[in-house]
């Protein structure tokens, strides 16, 4: 007879001291694990609830604010914790992100501020303004220390450098490595730092240009667009204009996809952003509708997998950079028209400047917490995530995760809008139906909006 | 470590992967992603196969004269180690018996009612008593629930819940005159059944009373659950066997298992096999993937207690004998594995014990303990089922259990139908008012009405009332016209159906002269 029997040896385990943790063997046998696959959909259908119970965006505002609106946005790349930020009055500030408060403040410009940046490397701001100046200013404490706020607020104290424009600006960006800065307006031209005048003009008959940006990636690229309802690129090596695009309404404001050069998104006055490839201009990659006013900025994450809309319907949306419908919105019963919106280099928080003289910082994920972390919590919202990506179609899960409480006005006005654009699609579809077939074809929604483009494809002006 | 290819990867997998995908590329390249990290967590767990401590036991023969059921337990106890010879034990209790048990589903806690009223719970390897009492009236069930903490009791009349330390928590009123208990840990339901020929689930961590089914089969006479798919299976006086979830209130299936009543029958724990026991001696193993028969035993009397091991040892109690059979899913089997006699003493009920080479037999003088070599799982999952866990341990798992407790409409046949595509067509997926919903949104479509519909129309009265040999104009444009309306019917039902047209194999007489 040969027999043996399961013998366990309960030391194996049993701890022999409280100190000891106590074993756990697995066994990945799917016979020990049933009802995998229900147990799995719990788990996510909780994970989801639990995902809009932590559902917090807001973190809070900088500081005190300014007293006019926000126009302008404009973050430190070299850190995750500066960002600049202009106003209506005519008031730039400097903002500490970890102790929300401002470490400097200048009157900078006699009306609005309309553009503003950080340059790199050095510790300076650059701003544009109504008056026709361009001013550079010092970050840096040292430069006005021992002087109290006031001081430093009314005598100007950390400007570096006056530029003189000959008509009021609009837009200002850096390069990202060199020393020159573009700014916009009635011309679009290009400056040293170093130079008192401007040193190119790029201009290609646009009446105004609200908007510049440098790309970060193709370093030598600009893009422009203009109250002509055009969006304008260039280059600066060859001095310029490459392509233009017109639009059927105005775009208020560009960004370009920090990991893909060739991609930007523009924010439109008709409701949509857009998200566009620079080769190919006579159609829009993805449209991002779902805003009920016009979109005011738009911003890229630092990751370029997600697209921030601010709006002036009072909501700031957050879209997937290849989706189609949005993954989130913020209001608050407080915040104005959103003028400005920009990440923070590190993708974690948004900011927004709205028309209530506040900055306000947001979490990109609602219910994503700053504090550190166990391993254990870690790989638990790991496989959570991988879990709620896994049932996302459920139809409960899916209700969940998309219900969002929206102001009324904000609703209603949707509601409007729907019914407004299914009349017209209606009324559409029956003179389709009644013309001859072929005479009225379907235009794509990535295209409808696309006027022309100046340079066609075979080269022809 | 899921890199590379590995042996022994068929345990894990979970159905086939698809050769072909959709036309749309970017839904193709997200869908080969899924399968290239399934195929890799499959890899990886087969990777983990030598990582698993303790081997599983084992009962053979030497030589062509030897029979492994020919082995005395006394043998068997000499052979094996002193740990395991300690398991087997006897407790003569001859008063209150026969004796009905319940093993807790970690193998630690053994659950003892007599026929007569006593009620005992115990740490079998220790040997030490949690609680005793004796409760004077008829007992027929005990069942522990999610852990040690909570059993249920069917007594003569209502169902009880009793705590570690037997003190009476609840008196189930719903539950009448229950005599079979089974209950459901991931959904956390209590499943009883009995005289009154009613199955009731009763959810124990809310106290509500989910369903009660009516099976209308008359007492039901045997009661296990499909762990695999936590679908009831119940045995009935005409011999049929019953498959029941929740959310049906009529059976999924109706198998007839035996030509007399069902005695008992035992499922295995990936629900794939079916053993059923019936009163005319016979003893079926049906599969449960296809409900056929696969084979067909007997027993010299009709058995009283069947129980399936982790792995796939059948246990068959029959008068005072155990029999247990081993690979009976595989083929037809000849011999029996292991034999055991309780001489003069019925048995009542006998269960193998979760993760250990032990079986528990209850009968009428009391319960016997025995070795048997190859019955259990050898390596438990410490985070599913641990029968070395302590109190914190049993405290967290409770939590975790009640957070992550199924629905009980997620009962059904296959338990992976959850997050896949219905293909039926909505008339068969969706209720009455959901379909309203759908048609009152959507087009209108023509009905496919069924043909008994409107059979005592106004006009069908008219036509009944006239006399049958009249023969009127107006009688005539009616059958006319019915009679289109039929065949318009019909042929409506035919496309529907997608039944091709058929063709008048003559034509009209006139054709031919075209």
């Amino acid at each position: 007879m040969k027999v043996k029997t399961i013998n366990r040896s309960s030391d194996t385990y049993v701890p022999v001291r409280n100190t000891q943790e106590s074993a756990l063997p697995r066994n990945l046998n799917p016979a020990l694990h049933p009802f995998e696959r229900a147990r799995e959909y719990t788990k996510a259908l909780t994970a989801t609830k639990m995902e809009r119970m932590f559902a917090q965006p807001f973190v809070g505002q900088l500081g005190n604010g300014h007293r006019d609106g926000i126009y302008c946005i404009a973050r430190n790349f070299a850190t995750t914790n500066q960002v600049a930020t202009g106003s209506g009055d005519g008031v730039i500030k400097y903002w500490d992100m970890s102790l929300r408060q401002e470490t400097a403040s200048f009157r900078a410009h006699r009306g609005m501020v309309s553009g503003l940046c950080v340059t790199p490397g050095t510790s300076t701001m650059i701003s544009c303004g109504d008056d026709k100046t361009i001013k550079m200013w010092s970050v840096k404490s040292t430069d006005f220390e021992g002087n109290d706020d006031n001081e430093v607020y009314n005598q100007g104290q950390g400007l570096v450098k006056t530029y003189l424009a000959e008509h009021s600006l609009k837009g200002l960006d850096h390069h990202r490595e060199d020393p020159v800065f573009v700014t916009g307006g009635a011309l679009i031209q290009l400056w040293d730092v170093n130079r008192n005048n401007y040193i190119l003009n790029l201009s290609w008959g646009a009446d105004n240009v609200n908007s510049v940006k440098f790309n970060r990636t193709q370093t030598n690229i600009v893009a422009s667009c203009g109250s002509d309802n055009s969006i304008v690129l260039y280059d600066i090596r060859t001095n310029t204009a490459i392509q233009k695009v017109v639009t059927s309404m105005r775009t208020n404001a560009l960004s370009w996809n920090p990991m893909e050069a060739f991609n930007f998104a523009s924010a439109n006055e008709d409701h949509n952003a857009y998200l566009w490839d620079m080769r190919k201009l006579d159609r829009s990659l993805n449209v991002y509708k779902n805003h009920v006013s016009a979109v005011m900025d738009v911003d890229f994450s630092p990751t370029g997998e997600e697209v921030v809309t601010g709006s002036y319907d009072k909501t700031l949306r957050i879209f997937r950079t290849r989706e189609g419908h949005l993954r989130e919105i913020y209001h608050t019963k407080r915040m104005q028209h959103i003028f400005s919106v920009s990440y923070t280099t590190d993708a974690r928080y948004i900011l927004s400047g709205s028309d209530d003289t506040n900055v306000r910082v947001w979490r990109t994920n609602a219910s994503d917490r700053l504090a550190i972390k166990s391993a254990r919590h870690r790989s638990k919202l790991e496989y959570d995530a991988a879990l709620k990506e896994r049932f996302k179609h459920m139809p409960e899960i899916k209700r969940i995760a998309r219900h969002r409480h929206l102001p009324t006005v904000v609703k209603k006005a949707g509601e409007i809008k729907r019914v407004e654009l299914e009349a017209l699609k209606r009324r559409e579809d029956n003179d389709r139906r009644h013309s001859r077939p072929g005479s009225k074809p379907y235009i794509p929604e990535r295209r409808k909006h696309v006027r022309g483009t100046a340079i066609k494809d075979d080269g022809e002006k | 470590m899921g890199s590379h290819e590995r042996p022994n990867t068929e345990k894990f997998e979970r159905g086939t992967l698809k050769k072909h995908y959709s036309k749309d590329k970017k839904l193709n390249a997200g869908l080969k992603k899924v399968d290239r990290q399934y195929k890799e967590a499959v890899r990886a767990a087969a990777g983990t196969d030598i990582l698993l401590q303790e081997e599983a036991g084992f009962l053979e023969a030497e030589g062509p004269m030897e029979k492994t059921f020919k082995f005395k337990q006394n043998e068997l106890a000499d052979a094996v180690d002193q740990g395991t010879a300690n398991k087997k034990f006897d407790l003569k209790l001859p008063e209150f018996g026969p004796y009905n048990l319940d093993y807790l589903r970690n193998g630690r806690e053994l659950l003892l009612v007599g026929k007569k009223g006593h009620i005992a719970s115990l740490d079998w390897r220790k040997g030490a008593i949690s609680s005793e009492h004796y409760v004077n009236e008829t007992c027929h069930a005990i069942k522990s629930l999610h852990n040690d903490q909570y059993y249920a009791v069917a007594q003569k009349k209502y169902t009880f819940i009793y705590d570690k330390t037997g003190t009476e928590l609840h008196r189930l009123k719903q539950h009448i005159e229950a005599t079979l208990l089974d209950f459901l840990p991931y959904h956390f339901l209590l499943a009883t059944a009995g005289n009154t020929g009613y199955l009731k689930y009763h959810d124990v961590s809310t106290g509500d009373l989910v369903s009660e089914l009516r099976t209308k089969l008359g007492p039901t006479q045997a009661m296990k659950q499909n762990p695999w798919n936590a679908v009831m299976h119940l045995g009935h006086g005409n011999g049929t066997v019953s498959l029941w979830s929740p959310n049906m209130s009529t059976p999924l299936v109706k198998i007839q298992a035996s030509r007399g009543p069902v005695r008992d029958l035992a499922i295995d724990r990936e629900g794939k096999y079916m053993a059923v026991a019936g009163m005319d001696k016979s003893l079926k193993i049906w599969d449960l993937r296809k409900l056929s028969e696969v084979d067909s035993y007997y027993t010299p009397t009709p058995a009283s207690s069947l129980d399936i091991s982790d792995n796939g040892l059948l246990s068959v109690g029959w008068s005072s004998h155990v029999t247990i059979w081993k690979n009976v899913f595989k083929n037809k089997q000849k011999d029996p594995y292991m034999n055991h006699l309780l001489p003069g003493s019925k048995v009542e009920k006998a269960c193998f014990v979760p993760f250990e080479d032990v079986l528990g037999i209850g009968h009428q003088h009391g319960f016997s303990s025995i070795i048997a070599p190859g019955a259990g799982e050898a390596n438990f999952d410490a985070l599913e089922l641990n029968p070395y866990e302590t109190a914190k341990q049993r405290q967290q798992q409770e939590v975790r259990s009640l957070i992550n407790k199924l629905a009980p409409d997620t009962i059904s046949l296959d338990p992976n139908v959850i997050g896949t595509v219905d293909k039926r067509a909505s008339s068969i997926r969706l209720g009455p008012g959901q379909i309203d919903d759908i048609k009152n949104n959507g087009e209108k479509k023509m009905d496919i009405r069924a043909d008994v519909k409107g059979k005592n129309s106004a006009l069908r009265k008219h036509m009944r009332k006239k006399r049958q040999n009249v023969i009127d104009e107006r009688k005539l444009r009616i059958e006319k016209n019915l009679k289109v309306e039929k065949d318009a019917r019909q042929r409506r039902h035919r496309e529907f159906k997608g039944i091709p047209e058929e063709k008048d194999l003559l034509g009209p007489a006139l054709a031919r002269f075209k």
